[in-house]
Formats: structure tokens, sequence, C-alpha cells
């Protein structure tokens, strides 16, 4: 019997087995940001330990920076304080820090893969639950809290549980208009957003490896959001290509040593998974996730659920979210209104992303009363869109064209839903709260859909090119 | 630095009904913009406990009955969301020692072992019966017992479940993991010898 990419990563950096049965794993690389490390470095100093491995652990800012003034000191005393401990403590302690002035800086799931640090058969922490996305690349990584955190700035490892792996195949390919984004909310529709719970996600069949590599980097993003901790694609012929020439990634002759590793890295074809789920890749149409988590969606031609049809254990958090949207039951997805429009975040603010929404919004106006903003997931990014023309696409349409950050995805800078605000979004979280308004709400789909809706001022279908 | 055992948990419980209750209602993102926890015990729940006036609303952390109770009984899939520690450090600040509920999401779980917190995976039929319980006496005490894997409340005894290395940690006080993992420095540097990219690609 063959093994998986998990097993074979997990094998090759399991330091040992610890006390409590689960095994000491080393990481490869360790990513942070300026919100969930400054209490591990306090914690680091208070016990008087050091950086084991300063150089092996990378920094940048992203989630309080503000993307329309980047002026220092902040306005925000806390996101000011918050800047200035990343500062000290990676200088401090040696670490590569992409901050606010550097043309590297981004979101962190960004430029990981876009510098090349992020690469096959590496396993990869972040204090970020979105971590997952690295794993599009044939990384094992997840997100971990601030205590594990202190643990890799100390000893450069973790104490972790094997997870299972759920093998997700799905055949043919995706339909025109269709995206990676449509995929993984369908997949965390069926199976749920606690499916995934003790699972890593294999990403399998032609309809994954027929993806970009930013496509594959969408998907992955959004396992946590199926309760998966890590998704993987296995590498192939895609991830090589895009990793040569990457700053961080293995130049001349150790490209070609490194090409050993990663293709033997892959899982094998005989591999053993603890489960197996199939999937029709030509089923999916652009999907929505409508309530107050992301496996509430449904494809954009169809109606919203009736609680009276919902699985009996699914029916509280449905009502939940009834009680929360005001939408009605059982009423069309299409023609839902939106107030805000938001492209970016970790989950589609690559360039991809504003590509697929720059066609759709060539020529047209956002609608009157939609305030749409447009957020470049780096520096990189901003400055990739700025030369193909892409910016002034936005910037036509009405669309405000932003510096790189964390943005609208989670309000913790000032770009922030109000009151009941319906925003149309690319991020990957539609919990209450998620977008700075207790009372707001968020509509989850692709980037060329959030584009659509920005134009008609409600949610349509992009297909159909009813703007 | 060693962290202690924890055997039982013992207290009054909170009934927080609900599935699926994420980790931005638990502490909503604009409080993380704290550098430090200490502070984030006043802030759980914020905006479900309170309108934007700052008025109380009807909820189980705002209910005199369920005031000073130590155990949150919880639905199924708690701590869904982001890896935020934030979320178990506010309510272990605000005075909540373990947690009851049918399941929990992963990052969660094990950011509340990394702080000694036990999180008690019951059935949904018992989960119902422990609230039942405590609604029916909000002063009934719990006891969740790490070593008999048991919870007693008001005269009755349930099982448990909890990853069996959560179990351990918590029982031997091995929960604060860094003093153990650096313990095998040593091996630590072995295997980082052995894979091809912290090597050099000379492995």
């Amino acid at each position: 019997m063959g093994r998986s990419l998990l097993d074979k990563v997990w094998d090759l950096h399991k330091v040992g087995k610890l006390p409590s049965g689960q095994d000491q794993l080393f990481i490869g690389l360790h990513l942070i940001h300026e919100v969930t490390s400054p209490q591990a470095f306090q914690a680091l100093e208070d016990r008087g330990l050091k950086v084991l491995y300063p150089g092996r652990t990378f920094a940048t800012v992203d989630h309080i920076v503000p993307t329309n003034d980047r002026r220092r000191p902040f306005a925000d005393e806390q996101a000011e304080a918050m800047m200035q401990a990343i500062e000290r403590n990676t200088k401090a302690h040696g670490i590569r820090f992409f901050g606010l002035g550097s043309e590297e800086q981004g979101i962190v799931h960004i430029i990981g893969p876009e510098l090349g640090l992020t690469q096959p058969g590496m396993t990869i922490a972040c204090g970020d639950s979105h971590t997952s996305t690295h794993g599009a690349l044939g990384s094992l990584a997840f997100g971990i809290g601030t205590s594990q955190i202190r643990d890799i700035l100390a000893t450069q490892t973790l104490a972790l549980t094997r997870p299972k792996v759920r093998r997700i195949e799905v055949s043919g390919t995706l339909a025109a208009g269709v995206s990676s984004k449509d995929l993984v909310i369908r997949i965390i529709a069926d199976l749920g957003v606690n499916g995934g719970i003790g699972f890593a996600y294999e990403y399998a069949g032609s309809a994954i490896h027929g993806l970009p590599m930013e496509a594959r980097l969408t998907l992955c993003n959004m396992s946590i959001e199926a309760g998966a901790r890590a998704g993987y694609v296995n590498p192939d012929e895609t991830t090589f290509a895009y990793l040569k020439g990457k700053k961080f990634a293995p130049q001349g002759a150790d490209f070609d040593k490194a090409l050993v590793y990663w293709k033997g890295i892959a899982s094998d074809a005989d591999a053993r998974y603890d489960d197996v789920f199939r999937l029709d890749g030509t089923s999916i149409e652009p999907m929505v996730a409508w309530g107050i988590n992301p496996g509430q969606a449904v494809g954009v031609s169809s109606r919203l659920p009736k609680v009276s049809d919902a699985k009996p254990e699914e029916r509280e958090t449905l009502r939940k979210a009834y009680e929360h949207t005001g939408f009605e039951e059982n009423r069309p997805l299409k023609g839902l209104a939106v107030d805000v429009a938001f492209v970016g975040s970790c989950t589609n603010g690559r360039i991809s992303d504003f590509r697929e929404a720059a066609r759709v919004l060539k020529g047209r106006k956002v609608s009157p009363g939609v305030t749409a903003l447009a957020v470049p997931g780096s520096r990189s990014v901003a400055r990739q869109a700025e030369a193909e023309g892409l910016a002034e696409i936005f910037k036509a349409a009405g669309f405000q064209w932003r510096d790189a950050g964390c943005s609208m995805c989670l309000a913790m800078n000032p770009d922030k839903l109000v009151d009941r605000q319906v925003c149309a979004s690319t991020s990957n979280r539609n919990f209450i709260g998620r977008q700075g308004s207790p009372r707001g709400r968020t509509l989850l789909m692709s980037p060329a859909m959030v584009a659509a809706a920005a134009c008609a001022g409600e949610v349509v279908d992009v297909r159909q090119g009813a703007v | 630095m060693s962290s202690s055992a924890r055997l039982k948990v013992t207290g009054r419980g909170i009934p927080l009904p609900g599935d699926d209750i994420d980790t931005d209602r638990i502490i909503p993102a604009r409080y993380l913009r704290e550098i430090t926890f200490e502070a984030l015990g006043k802030y759980a729940f914020q905006d479900e406990r309170f309108d934007q006036a700052g008025k109380a609303r009807p909820h189980p952390l705002n209910d005199p009955r369920y005031k000073g109770g130590t155990v949150l009984l919880v639905g199924r899939n708690f701590g869904c969301g982001s890896s935020r520690e934030h979320a178990p450090q506010s309510l272990m600040r605000m005075g909540i020692e373990a947690f009851i509920g049918e399941s929990f999401a992963e990052i969660f779980s094990g950011n509340c072992t990394a702080l000694g917190l036990p999180a008690a995976r019951v059935s949904h039929e018992d989960g119902r019966a422990i609230v039942g319980l405590v609604e029916a006496d909000p002063g009934a005490v719990i006891t969740v017992d790490l070593d008999a894997q048991s919870i007693s409340v008001a005269g009755r005894r349930f099982g448990f479940t909890m990853p069996d290395a959560d179990r351990r940690s918590l029982l031997t006080g091995e929960w604060d993991t860094t003093s153990v993992l650096l313990a095998r420095k040593d091996a630590i540097a072995v295997t980082a010898g052995k894979i091809p990219y912290v090597s050099g690609w000379n492995a």
C-alpha cells in the first residue's frame, strides 16, 4: 500500500513521539503577522528563551494595515502599537520582516507563495487559520494558536496529532464562468462546515489538476471553512512552473535537486485514504454563501433553503441565519440587493482574481449606491494590476482602488460594513459581525460574481451577462 | 516552566445554545488589536451580550442565574473559524474553566488544551440532558473528571470523549508544550538535517 503526501511529509518531519501520544513535528516554514505573534514573543521573553531557528520564520503585516492611508503613526493607536511590536520583535530576534515600507508586504497567505517561500513537501504553520492556503503547492500547512507560535519560535516544532486524509476527487472540468471559489464553496456545502474535523483534505482529479496555481490557492484557502485544518494538492508541472524563478525558490542546480524531492513527495497512485469523496466538476455552478457560515450556500440559479427541508441537525443554525439576515426562506438567490462589493483577501486577492473581476467590469459602472472596494492582496499584486491597466478598469467602473491588506475580510482595520449593509464579498467568512458590523450581512462569491453584483446592485448570474 | 496537572474541574454550568458558534462571535476581531490577552475577559461574546448602545441583551452570560458559572455548555462545532487563541483566552479570563459540547473545531480545541482548559465531547442526547439539569437547577455543581472520563451533575453521570493526547496532556500537566518540545533539542537538529530543503538540498 502506497503513502499519501501527508504520510510522507509527516514522517520526514517527525522528530519523535511525545509522552502525550502526539508527534513532535519539525516546521520548515513559519509565517507570522502582527496580530497573533506579540503575545508569543512576550511568552518567549518571559521564559528567557530565544528563537531557535530565526531563519525559518518570516514576518509581514496585513490584518490591521489601513488600505487608504498608510502614514505612520496610524490613526488607530492600538494598530500603531501592534505595528511597533512586530517591528521590535522581528528586529530583536533577527527575523526577516516584510514591513509596511517593503515592496514585498502583503497578506501572509498571498506573499508566501508569490515569493516562493511556500514549496512542495514543506511543513508550514502560521497563527492564522487560512494557512491551509499554502497546501496548494503540495505542502502540509495549518493554522495554529498563539501558544503554538511560542512553541515554534522556541523549538521550530509542534506537538501534533496526525490527521486522517480525505481525498476529494473532482472529475471533469469546471464550466466557463465557474471558478475554484465556487468549487470550494460547493465542497463545504456538501460536506458541511464541520465535516472536515480531524481530516486533511487532498484535492485531486482532473478538475483540480486542470486549475492554475492561483485557483488552487483559493481552493486550499477555504479548507478550514470545511473544518479541515489542512488541504493540499499534489505537486505537478503547474506547481513546478509556478515556482521557477521565484525569489525564495531554489535556484539553478538546487532547483533540479528540489524537483526530485518535490516529485517524490506526491501521493503514490495506490496511497491509502481514510475517506474518499467524489464530485462531478461539470455539475458545479457559481455559488453564493448567503447565511452565517460558508456552508450555507446555494447555486446561483437556486432558491434559499426552507428550514423545514433541512437536515434536523442543520435547522437551528439555519433558523439563526434567517433571523440574522432577514432574508426570506425559499426566495430566489438572484435579486438579493447588495450595498457593498469587496474584491480582495487571502482567498481572492491575487492577480488572476483582479483579472477575472476586471473582465466583467470593463466598460461597466458600479450601480449607484453601491460602495465598491478593490484591495490587492500584496504590494506585488498591486504593482502588477496597475501595470496591466486593471486598476484603471476598476477605478473607471467606480471601485476604490486601495493598498495591500486584509481590509474588509475581517474588520480589524478601518474598512468595515455599516449597520445592515449587505456585502458581496470575495472573502472567506460570512460569520455574524465578521465584516465589522454586528448587524451586517455577507454574501461570499467569486471575484467575477462580485463584479457582476456590484454593477447590477444585486446578485446576478455572471454567466448570463445580465448586468 | 511547567504547567500543572488538570485532574478535574468543578463548578456551575452556563448553557449556551446554538451550533457552529464561530470565533468571530466569541471575540469580535476589533478586540484582537490589543497586544496582550490580559483585558480580553471583558469582551467575550460582546456583540451578542450588548447592543450597540452598550445595553445588556438577554444572553446566558448576562443571566444572573448563571453568574459565576465556570463550565460552558455548548452545541456542535463550537469555536469554528479563526485560529485566534483570543477566543479561549477571553472565555478563560472571564472565568470559564471547562467546556462540554457535542463537538469542537480543531484549532479551538487545541488552543483550549494549550491553556489547560478541557473540552469534553458528549453525545447530542447527553448534552441536552446536562443542559436540562442545569436549567432546572442553575446552582447544580458539575464535575468534569478527566481521570475517570466522566461528568457528574445533580446525581447523574455521563461519559465523555476527548482526543487521547489532550486528555493525557491535561492529566500529566504537560499541556504547556514548550518545555517538553525543547527538551529534545538534539533530536530536533537531527531531524532538521534529514530534510532536504532545510539542509540546503544536500540531505
